[in-house]
This record gives C-alpha cells, structure tokens and sequence, in this order.
C-alpha cells in the first residue's frame, strides 16, 4: 500500500541534506567538542558552524543560540529559567490557553511555587486580543510566553505586536516557535522576542535536537548543572551529530523559504477548496488569514474524527487529530475548545499539515479516497453527535 | 478482498487469542483496545503530596494492558489503534454505578460496559473503519435462528467461564454483527492455542476486578468519586450537572425495627454481607435488605436471606420478542450464581415478576437476572427487588 505522509506538524522526514551532513559525525568527527585535541576542535568547528546557520535562520548573534533536546526543553529553559533567574520579586507570569503543553505544563508547574499564571483566552480563530494582554500586565509581571504559530491549528499570533508590548513595559517576551520555525521567516528583533523556541525534527531536522535563542543579557538559570557547555546556560557534551543536522536543516529551510512556502500555501489550499467541495458541511478551524502556509484543521460535522483517522490510516494516509497521550489514544483538544468549539466539534476535527515534499499528485489521492472515508464515518455517527 | 473484522483487544489472553484466529481465518483483522479510564485517578486523595500530585498528572492510561495488546497486534502483524472512550465510559458505566452504589444496590458494571462501550461505541468505531464485524473474546455464542428469524445468544461451552450473563442486553442489531470465536472452546484449549500461537500474553492471568477498581475497595471508590464530583461541581461554572448525592450515615435496625447500631452511609452494604457491620449481637448477622429512602440497613438471620420472588425491571428479551404469557425458565441472579427453576410473568408495565421453585440465597438489587432455556438466553432484567 502506498502511504502519504500528511502530518508533519507532529514532525517530518530527515531530509537528505541534512542527513548527508550528519554522517561524518558518527565515524570520523566524533570528537568531544570540549576537548583540546584535533578530534574535539573539528567537533567544536562544526558545533560553531552549526550554531551560525540557526542565528542566521532567526537573524540572532551566534553567541545567542543555545542548543537544547527540542522544544519541550527550550520551552521549559526559558520560562523556568528566566523565572528562576530573576532577580527581582517578580511573580507574574503571562500566556495563553492554547500553548503547547510544554509551555502550558511548565507554567503549571512555576503556579505550585507561588507564581501567578494568567492564561489569555483567544478568540474563534485562535488569536489573542494584544487589549487583553495590555490589561493583563502588572507591575508583577516578569515573563510573556505566547506561542508564534500553533501547532493543531495553525494560527499565527500577533507575535510581533506582544514583543512591542512586552518592550514597552520592560517584561520578557519568550515566543514558542516550534511550528513556525521554516514555515515562515523569523526575526528576533522583527518579533522584539527575548526567547524563542525551535525544533529540528519539525523542518526536517531529526528528533531531540532543538535551540533556545536568548537574547544578550537575558538572565537565565540553568535546568541542567555539571559543566560549562553552551555558555553555563546547558551542561552536557553536545549533541554534535544532531546539531550538525540542526543546523544544515537550518540552511535548507532558510534557503528560498518564501517561494517554497508559497508553492505549499497554494497545494494546501487546493486541498482544502476540493475538500470543501467534494464534501459536504467541512469548516475550517482556525483563522483563514493568519496562519502558517502548512497547516489545514478541518472540521467534518457530524463525523468522529477517532473513525476518520483510523481509518484514513488504513488506506495509507497519516493525519491527526488533538494530541495524542500515552497510551496512544486521542484526548479531546484544548486549543479546540479554547477556540470555543463544543466538545462534539473537537471531535469531529482533522489536522492535515503538509511538508516541501508533498505532491500535487498526493493530495490528488487523499482526495479521492475522503469523501468515501467521511460519508462512511457520518453514517456510523453515534446519536449524541448526528443530534448536534 | 477479504471481510474485515474488528477485535476488541484488552491485552488479555482471550482477546489476544480471538485475534489469532480470525487472523488465521483469512479475515481482514483490525486491532482496537479501549482507553476507558484515567487510572491515575484511582487512588486519587484530598492529601496527596505535590510530588504524587505530578506523579498522576504524567500518567493517563492503564498503559500496561493496552502495552500487551498493542505487544500481541504488533506479533499478529496487524493494525492496532487505541480509541479513547473516557468520558462515555464515565457517563454511562461509572456515574451510574456509583449512583446506584449510593441508593442501596450493589451494581455490576460490567453489563453496561458491554451494552454501551462494546456494543455500541466499539461497534459504531468498527462501523467507522468498514468492518462488517465485531469480535470479542467472551465466552458465549451467537447464532440466527432460520425459523423464529431471531439471532440467539448461547452460553459458552464452558460453563465455567460462560459470559452470557454479562451480554443480556445485547439487541438482535448488535447480535447480527458480532462474533464471539471463543464461545465454542473450554478455557484451558484456548490458553493452548495462545501457547502454539506463540502469543507473548499466553501466560497472563485472568482479570477478575472490576476494572477501574482493581483494588477492589469500592466503597472508598464511591466515596472518593463523590467528593471529587463535589469539587469539580464546585471550581466549575456548568450548572444543572446531575450531581451525586452524597453517602449519608443511617440505621442498622433488626427486622422488627430495632435500632443496634449507625453506619456511615448504605453504599457501605451489600446483601448477604456479613462482615464489617459493627454490631455484636449472640449469632452472625447478615445484611438482609437496603433502604435509601429511609437510610436504614436491615440485618437478620441467615435464613432471612432466603427469598422465592422478585421483580425486574429494564427487560430486554432475546430469543422471544417479548413476555406474551407467563413462560418457565432457569433464571440467574448473580454472575456466580447457579440458575434455578423458575416462572417469569407480567408485572407492572416494564417489569416482569420472578417466582423460583425453591427461595434462593441473597437476591440483590442492582444485580441482573438473565433467564435461560437450557443454554439459550431467553432474556433478562434487572433485579428492583425481592419480596
């Protein structure tokens, strides 16, 4: 069976670049990069040549990028780490509700130790109102943390409106980029972000490597202690092969990213217009205008979103729906509810997110096959949901 | 190509078998297992530490068993998807056992599980993905009778593992589209052919709890999910919520009304119970009888447990459209319970009374009573109470 691959907001294929890269790592330039031998300098060279390819992704100084796990651990190091580090009695903390759960868990966390959390609602398309935020902010206030672009829906925040606000009162602005991160071009000083998250295996970097961008000066304590890696601010001997693959994906994502975006903009609109077409009553969710060029949440009234993934998958195409828990199933989505759907409608919805190497002839086939996959799953609807 | 068939997969030995054999059948398999409950939840206090606290929070699932079923798909080379029925299960299995708990009865959710998790949402989920069936590993069996156009539902060949009991619900719909492979095998062959199978699960022991239970203390179950239920009714703003009225404390009266003792609330009881009572008096007394309305717990004699009739409510008929004329049965008050000769009749409307030939041992409301025709389910209801 051939299988289409149309989730790569949950993460992507390696590309050949960035693998080819990696190779030499493992057999020949395996050195420490803390070593003084000729091993750990090339290590250190590539280390270095890495970290330039992801400031200029992000239009930061090298000595800015600190390389992490991913984005869970860049998203924990920031807000743990300027909240700890803060040397004033600052104890308010501001986000979302429809952050990634590495942000939303990390400040549930910093509540149990005294901190006061504001999670900003958003509206239906899933953007926060910067009044909102405006009127949120205190003399308390230490931290912003508001995601760029969402990971299930995907919404772009006015990202570069909440920097100017986090300057104008002289709070941190830490920006969850994870999703948006070679999707579209980022500029820290653009987005007035004193942190932001990436993650390689998102554009085609592999898992468990990612970067926290921390702006000159930022105060930050440490989540891990045992050395003087990554400027004090992450102990432990780097993670050369991936960051080498971090920072070639880097490369590659920022090389023609505009025109490469557009060409994925059209397909996914494509997509979703045949969709809407061929089928009937699908609604999009989310914001039709301000969203990465990737990503389509479609909502199939009156279809359980469980049956159409199961069984999209046993025709060979990957989607998603919510997030998935440990166990593998599904869990009613929190950024779906915050958008304000009924619970019924959030289980009723898809995530399609595309990648460079999706093909015309791809969405053509997926196509073909869900209007088959819809009509069978509205048939079988239970009565709570056909009553809806 | 060929049919495809939907097994309900637990990580248990009997599901795991069922799936072997229609794999090897030549039936399409797609593997499902049910995520019903948050097990993090179980032991859930009002004084865990915060440590515990972040502990529960990182778990979601009872992961080990869908672990093992996910183990034994992955070996079958079939397809394996876990579908995430939490909140129906806690809606329409665990809310009204505890309620059910908390007016005197002494529920068995394991019905409700198969009438509505089973049977309807798997099967809908089975539906969903283009299967003409679903399979189950209990022990019973289903076939179409030409002559009364009727699917029937049989006892298990082995009678000592025989579910039939826990499938009286079932409709002549759910019947048509289910398979139940292993109605037709004693337990021990089944164990052997998960052994020749090579099934990494051959071994596991059978499950014998309630599962969201597993510790079997259901009282502190019940009470803990209606202080949590207070607390939710509380911090959340969604109003009207049916909200589980709370355990009261009560009488333990004689049968002529004599007050011997308080109790802390009659989910606390169970009919025939005898231990745990807290009231000495010269011979072993038992719990004979509930009573919510009055919150009273009635004890007596052990031959006071001995009742001929009961009514039933909530009927649902299976091998018959329904109760023309009072009919002779062998009726089945409890899951362990032999069946015993016995004539069902026309009550009230939605109720049919129950005379056994001989009084029968501690019949308890909230539990099922299912009639037989020999092996055949002929029907069956649950028990309102004896008289």
């Amino acid at each position: 069976m051939r299988r289409i691959y149309l989730d790569n907001n949950a993460t992507t294929r390696v590309a050949p670049e960035v693998l080819e890269a990696m190779l030499p790592c493992y057999q020949e330039a395996y050195g420490n990069a803390s070593s003084v031998h000729a091993f750990g300098q090339e290590a250190k060279g590539l280390l270095d040549s890495a970290r330039q390819q992801v400031a200029l992704l992000l239009g930061a100084e090298p000595n800015e990028i600190v390389f992490t796990s991913g984005g869970t651990e860049s998203d924990n190091l920031a807000i743990r780490g300027v909240v700890e580090a803060s040397p004033r009695p600052r104890k308010h903390v501001i986000t979302s509700r429809i952050e990634h759960h590495a942000v939303l868990h990390a400040c549930q966390s910093l509540e149990k130790s005294g901190i006061k959390v504001t999670y900003l609602a958003v509206d239906k398309d899933g953007r926060v109102d910067p009044d909102d935020l405006r009127r949120a902010i205190s003399p308390e206030t230490l931290l912003i943390t508001v995601m760029h672009s969402n990971n299930e829906i995907g919404t772009t925040q006015p990202a570069q409106e909440i920097g100017h606000i986090a300057r104008e009162h002289d709070v941190y602005f830490h920006t969850d980029a994870v999703q948006a991160a070679g999707k579209v071009p980022l500029d820290v000083d653009d987005l007035g972000a004193d942190l932001l998250s990436i993650s390689g295996h998102k554009f085609h970097a592999p898992k468990g490597v990612g970067a926290l961008y921390v702006r000159k000066g930022t105060r930050l304590r440490p989540l891990f202690l045992g050395g003087a890696h990554e400027r004090n601010r992450r102990a432990g001997t780097e993670n050369v092969p991936q960051i080498v693959g971090l920072g070639a994906a880097a490369q590659l994502v920022a090389d023609g990213l505009d025109e490469r975006m557009r060409a994925v903009g059209k397909l996914r609109d494509y997509f979703e217009q045949q969709a809407c077409q061929r089928i009937a009553e699908v609604k999009l969710n989310g914001s039709q205008t301000f969203r990465i060029v990737n990503t389509s949440n479609l909502r199939f009234e009156n279809a359980e979103s469980e049956g159409l993934v199961i069984n999209l998958d046993l025709l060979g195409v990957a989607c998603s729906t919510g997030s998935a828990c440990a166990s593998g199933s599904i869990e009613p989505s929190h950024v779906l509810l915050a958008l304000g759907l009924p619970i019924e409608k959030a289980f009723s919805s898809v995530r399609f997110s595309l990648s460079r190497y999706t093909t015309r002839e791809e969405i053509d086939a997926v196509l073909e096959i869900l209007p088959g996959v819809v009509d069978r799953c509205r048939q079988a609807a239970p009565k709570a949901l056909s009553r809806a | 190509m060929p049919e495809k068939i939907v097994v309900a997969m637990s990580g248990g030995v009997d599901s795991s078998t069922t799936a072997a054999l229609l794999k090897e059948q030549g039936y399409e398999v797609v593997g499902l297992s049910m995520q019903l409950w948050d097990y993090s939840r179980r032991e859930s206090t009002a004084n865990d530490s915060e440590e515990e606290e972040l502990k529960k929070a990182g778990t979601c699932c009872s992961i080990d068993d869908i672990y093992d079923a996910r183990r034994v798909a992955r070996f079958l080379n079939l397809p394996f998807y876990v579908v995430n029925f939490e909140k129906a299960f806690e809606q329409e299995v665990v809310r009204p056992f505890v309620e059910s708990y908390l007016s005197g009865e002494t529920p068995i959710p394991c019905v409700r599980c198969n009438t509505f998790m089973k049977f309807d949402h798997l099967l809908k989920r089975a539906e969903q993905i283009g299967a003409s069936k679903l399979a189950t590993g209990h022990y019973a069996r289903v076939r179409f009778n030409e002559a009364t156009e009727r699917y029937e539902l049989l006892r298990g060949r082995d009678t000592g593992k025989d579910q039939s009991y826990f499938l009286f619900e079932m409709t002549q719909a759910q019947l048509s589209r289910t398979l139940f492979p292993l109605g037709g095998y004693p337990k021990t062959e089944v164990r052997r052919i998960a052994e020749r199978y090579g099934l990494p699960v051959f071994e596991k022991p059978d499950s014998q709890e309630i599962c969201f239970i597993p510790n079997r203390d259901y009282t502190r179950f019940v009470e803990n999910y209606v202080a949590r239920q207070n607390e939710e009714d509380e911090s959340s703003c969604v109003h009207a919520a049916p909200s589980t009225a709370t355990a009261r404390a009560g009488e333990i009266v004689s049968r002529d009304g004599a007050v011997l003792g308080i109790h802390g609330g009659i989910h606390q009881f169970t009919v025939g119970q005898r231990k745990g009572l807290g009231v000495a008096v010269g011979e072993p007394l038992y719990v004979i009888q509930t009573e919510p309305a009055t919150h009273r717990v009635v004890v007596g004699k052990s031959a006071d447990l001995l009742k001929r009739e009961l009514i039933a409510t909530k009927l649902n008929w299976i091998s018959i459209e329904g109760l023309a004329r009072p009919i002779h049965v062998a009726a089945q008050i409890r899951s362990r319970h032999e069946a015993a000769p016995a004539v069902v009749r026309n009550h009230a409307s939605g109720a049919v009374h129950v005379e056994f030939e001989t009084p029968q041992r501690a019949i308890t409301p909230g539990q099922a009573v299912v009639f037989y025709d020999g092996e055949l389910v002929v029907g069956g209801g649950w028990i309102k109470e004896s008289l």
